[in-house]
Formats: C-alpha cells, sequence, structure tokens
C-alpha cells in the first residue's frame, strides 16, 4: 500500500515535466501542424544557462527566472529565423528544419559547456517527505515542480480563455485565414506561441535536471516521453497534453516500481506506437475531425 | 466596357459610429467608400487566375460579382482583401492603393472580407467569434466594443440569445449572421461576401439577401457580392460583373443584365 502510494506519487511528479513538454508541443502543434523536434534541446540549451546564471550568481531562483527568460527568447528566436522561411513549404522542410535545429542546440551546447555530464541543483530539499515516519517518495522539490507545473498550466489556460490576447491566439490556432482577414498578425502570434514554448520546456528542463543530470542529450528521452504524452492527450488539447502527461507518468513509474526499470522506455515507445495506431487524434478526441 | 459608378446607393451612412465610442480608424471612418479594382493580374503559381479585372463600385453600391465555377470571382476577393498578391494593377479604397498590402492592413483600411461557407469557428462560442471581429481594432475603451457588440446583438437577435454557446450549435442562417456581424465588427467601409447564400434554405438566403440590401442602404457599405445564384444577386444588386476565365466579359446595370438573354444563357444559367 505504502509502495503504490509511493509509485503514484513520484509517477505525478514526473508526469508533470511530461506535461510540461507536452503542453509545449501542443502549443506550436496548435498553430502551425508542426511538431518541434527541437523543443528537447531548447530545454537542454536553456537549463544550461540556468546553471550557469546559479554558479555565478550564487543564486538559485536568478538562474531559475533568466532560464524561463531564456526560453521565451530563445523559442522566438528560432521560429524568426529558422522556422519562419519554411512557412507554405512542404511540411517536410520544416520538420527537417526542427530536427536540424535540435542537432545545432546539441553540438552549440557542447561546444559552449562541455559534453560532461553536470549535476543541477534544485530549489528545495530532495529528501523524501514523510507522513509519521511513513516515506512518501517524493519530497519538497518534487512538490515544487508539481506546483509550478499546475500553476503555468493555469495561467496559460486563464490567459488562453478570458483574454483578448488568448482568443487572438486561439482564432489563429483554429483559423488562421479568418484571423488574417479580421487583423490578426498571424505571424505575430506564432512567435507568441513558440517563445511560450520555450518557456515551458526551460521549466521543464531545470525541473526535471536535478535527477537526471545535465549534458547535451540529456532532453532527448524527456523530449520522447513529453511527445507521447502530447499524443496520448491528442496534440490539439492542452487539457489532453497534461492529462497524457499524468497518465504517461503514472503510468511508468507502475513498470518501473513493479515490474522492472529497465522497461519504462520500451513500455512507453510502444505505449507512443499503440495510440498513434489506434487513437491518432488521441485518446481524447472528440468526434469531429479536423478541417483541412 | 465598365460603365464605371453608378451611385445609386445612399450618399452617407453617418448614424452608426454613434454607438461604438467614437472612431478610431484614421481619417474616414463611417464615412461610405468606393471601390474601384483596375487592371488587376493574380493569380496561383503558374496560373492567372485574374487576367486584367477592372470593377467600379460606387460608394454605397451593391455590386454583384457573377460567373461560372473558376472564372475567378473567389480570387478577385481574395486578391482584394490581400489573401493574395496583387501582380499588377491597383485596388483603390476611396482614393487610396491598398494592392500589395496584407489583410490585417487591408481590414484596418477598411475592407472586410467574409470568405465562402468556412467562416465559423465551431470550437469557439458565438460571442469569442465576434469578438474576433473587433480585433483590427486599435486599443479603445472596453465600453466602446461592448457598445459595438450589444449593437450587432440587437440587430442579429439569435446570436444575442445563444451568445455563450458554442458556434457549431448554431443553424445554417445563424452562422452566416455570425460571419457578417463579425465583419461588420471591424467596422469596414467596403464589405466582401462570398457566396453567402450557398447551402441555405430558401427562405433563409431571402432574409440574407434583404439583410446584405439593409447593410448598403442604412450603413452605407460598399458591397462586393460574389454569388452562384444569379438571380437573386442581381435582384438587389446595383451593378452586376460577370466573369469568365479571369476576365470581366460584361459589366453594366444589374436590371441590364437580368435580362440580357443572351448572357444569362452563357455565362449565368438562368
Amino acid at each position: 500500500m505504502v509502495e503504490f502510494l509511493q509509485f503514484t506519487l513520484s509517477g505525478i511528479v514526473f508526469g508533470m515535466i511530461y506535461a510540461a513538454i507536452a503542453l509545449s508541443l501542443v502549443l506550436i502543434w496548435r498553430g502551425t501542424r508542426l511538431l518541434n523536434f527541437a523543443q528537447g534541446g531548447m530545454a537542454m540549451l536553456t537549463t544550461y544557462v540556468a546553471i550557469e546564471v546559479i554558479y555565478k550568481t550564487h543564486s538559485y531562483w536568478a538562474g531559475f527566472v533568466i532560464a524561463l527568460v531564456a526560453g521565451l527568447i530563445l523559442g522566438a528566436a528560432s521560429e524568426l529565423t529558422v522556422v519562419r522561411p519554411t512557412a507554405g513549404k512542404p511540411e517536410l522542410n520544416s520538420v527537417i528544419v526542427t530536427i536540424g535545429l535540435l542537432i545545432f542546440f546539441e553540438g552549440l551546447a557542447g561546444i559552449l559547456f562541455g559534453g560532461q555530464y553536470r549535476s543541477f541543483p534544485a530549489a528545495f530539499s530532495v529528501t523524501g517527505l514523510r507522513v509519521s515516519s511513513t516515506p512518501l517518495g517524493v519530497s519538497r522539490f518534487d512538490v515544487f515542480t508539481v506546483v509550478a507545473v499546475l500553476a503555468t498550466t493555469l495561467i496559460l489556460a486563464v490567459t488562453f480563455r478570458y483574454t483578448t490576447a488568448g482568443l487572438r491566439m486561439r482564432a489563429a490556432a483554429f483559423n488562421a485565414t479568418v484571423a488574417r482577414l479580421s487583423g490578426i498578425r498571424v505571424g505575430r502570434v506564432l512567435t507568441v506561441g513558440w517563445a511560450l514554448a520555450g518557456l515551458l520546456g526551460a521549466l521543464a528542463g531545470v525541473l526535471v535536471s536535478p535527477s537526471t543530470f545535465l549534458y547535451p542529450n540529456s532532453m532527448d528521452a524527456i523530449f520522447v516521453l513529453g511527445f507521447t504524452a502530447a499524443v496520448i492527450g491528442g496534440l490539439d488539447s492542452p487539457a489532453g497534453a497534461v492529462v497524457g502527461g499524468l497518465l504517461l507518468g503514472v503510468g511508468l513509474s507502475y513498470v518501473g516500481g513493479y515490474l522492472n526499470s529497465d522497461l519504462t522506455s520500451l513500455v512507453a515507445l510502444g505505449v507512443l506506437v499503440i495510440v498513434l495506431m489506434i487513437r491518432p487524434n488521441g485518446l481524447f478526441a472528440g468526434a469531429r475531425m479536423r478541417r483541412v | 466596357m465598365s460603365s464605371g459608378t453608378n451611385g445609386s446607393g445612399p450618399a452617407v451612412g453617418s448614424d452608426r459610429d454613434g454607438a461604438a465610442g467614437g472612431s478610431d480608424r484614421d481619417g474616414a471612418a463611417g464615412r461610405s467608400a468606393s471601390l474601384a479594382v483596375d487592371g488587376l493580374v493574380a493569380g496561383y503559381g503558374e496560373v492567372i487566375a485574374l487576367d486584367g479585372v477592372t470593377v467600379m463600385a460606387g460608394a454605397g453600391s451593391i455590386t454583384a460579382v457573377l460567373g461560372a465555377n473558376g472564372a475567378g470571382k473567389t480570387t478577385l476577393l481574395r486578391a482584394v482583401s490581400g489573401m493574395i498578391k496583387a501582380r499588377r494593377g491597383r485596388i483603390l479604397l476611396a482614393d487610396h492603393d491598398v494592392a500589395g498590402r496584407s489583410p490585417e492592413q487591408i481590414v484596418r483600411a477598411g475592407i472586410a472580407h467574409v470568405p465562402e461557407g468556412q467562416g465559423v469557428i465551431p470550437e469557439l462560442t458565438v460571442e469569442e467569434n465576434l469578438r474576433i471581429g473587433m480585433m483590427s481594432w486599435r486599443r479603445g475603451p472596453r465600453a466602446g466594443r461592448v457598445a459595438a457588440l450589444e449593437e450587432e446583438y440587437a440587430r442579429f437577435k439569435p446570436l444575442a440569445d445563444r451568445r455563450r454557446k458554442p458556434a457549431s450549435t448554431l443553424s445554417g442562417g445563424e452562422r452566416q449572421m455570425l460571419v457578417i456581424a463579425r465583419a461588420l465588427l471591424a467596422r469596414p467601409r467596403v464589405l466582401l461576401l462570398d457566396e453567402p447564400s450557398l447551402g441555405l434554405a430558401p427562405r433563409v438566403m431571402a432574409q440574407v439577401m434583404d439583410l446584405i440590401v439593409q447593410l448598403s442602404r442604412e450603413r452605407g457599405l460598399t458591397i462586393l457580392l460574389v454569388e452562384q445564384n444569379a438571380r437573386s444577386a442581381l435582384a438587389i444588386a446595383d451593378h452586376g460583373v460577370v466573369l469568365n476565365l479571369g476576365r470581366v466579359v460584361a459589366s453594366a446595370d444589374a436590371a441590364i443584365l437580368a435580362t440580357d438573354v443572351a448572357l444569362r444563357h452563357h455565362y449565368l444559367g438562368f
């Protein structure tokens, strides 16, 4: 019973990280029908920014905030410089461009920061919390992880749902023609989408790196899991991304805990393939197919 | 060939900015404006879809744009609203050339385009769909936006009743109301309507046609009306233009076109 609780809680923590990556992928997918393969690379690069700032300033929070800002800038810059020119060209072009971007980011990180594994600090204690001597299997930092991702998600959801800027983004995502004809600068909206995706990636990177170490490829596996979560949720749905992240996190935690931790990546890939084969629109897709 | 402006619309729509908290558009907000398309050439890739099209729409008039499928009617509207680039020619709004500008700029200049059959965003509520129509406004007091919305709700009662409902729940006629109301919220002087009667029941279609007449008479809107149904379009239009394979083959008073048996037989199918 205690074991089950521990697996569940730690599954939720990792699930929130996957959810953050999934959400960042959804933000870009909704606007451009493009899967950003560079998402993990962007997250990794901004996490390096965080670690450098933390070492220079001895302040975790300075690193945290600057990483998020760097994520915003990196996302917007990627869209403006590399992705924008592929608009209106065959879809494969932009896919290849984001893969190229990933390779570029990982190479750049190797050159700037070296290839060795670096440990990344956590904001709070990583020793396990207990309830009257029963270990919960999660730490204070894990709680922070969950709260940070939930808060960010909530802020985004409220912004999208209740503000004019949010309506502008939704309109551009659902129907770019109508948006343009109504005077919405769709290009600008896409840049903002990429910036927010960069921010979410940075958040995920900073939150996951204390438990994975940081190195130029450190986010690759997280990206695959985030992508799987997004696919489970349907790629189109921010809420689906969060639910997909949680399902995947908890499910993999059980697999790792009760079966064998070597199996988790295998199971994740299996889930990805099965969902894509059986429910390519995600588990929560409505009856309506997307318009062309 | 073109008979130019025929000036049968009302002179000035003067009352429409009263409730909307003043104007925020450059210069002549609220005044009627003519639209003159002059020698327009446009197309898709190698294909020339418009080959030197000239259309003169007098301020406050209704101009029916007719022709068979593939004649270039929709392309004409898309070129005027900037969705495709004009390769040659001028698009004069009042005396101001807007050719080559982006759709975002053109709607701000005062031309609103209601595209064919795809304008409603079903995932959004009715009110959210309408609010999109005000995205071209410069920042202004919230009260002005609310008043503008209420003005449209007053005109389109069925929309008011369903403002919080998803737009996917609207009927075909209500959807057409929604996209027209949204276009009006951009406070245009020229309205481009692409097949507004498509897929509507005859009774609803008659209502939409009445509405178009009303908009031109009351608001002084200059309307370019693309219609497959030439008979009903000519019945409400002041002027008609017939396109064939990207060229203007006839341009005259609507009443004259409607009685031209040879033209009707060849191009209009009635």
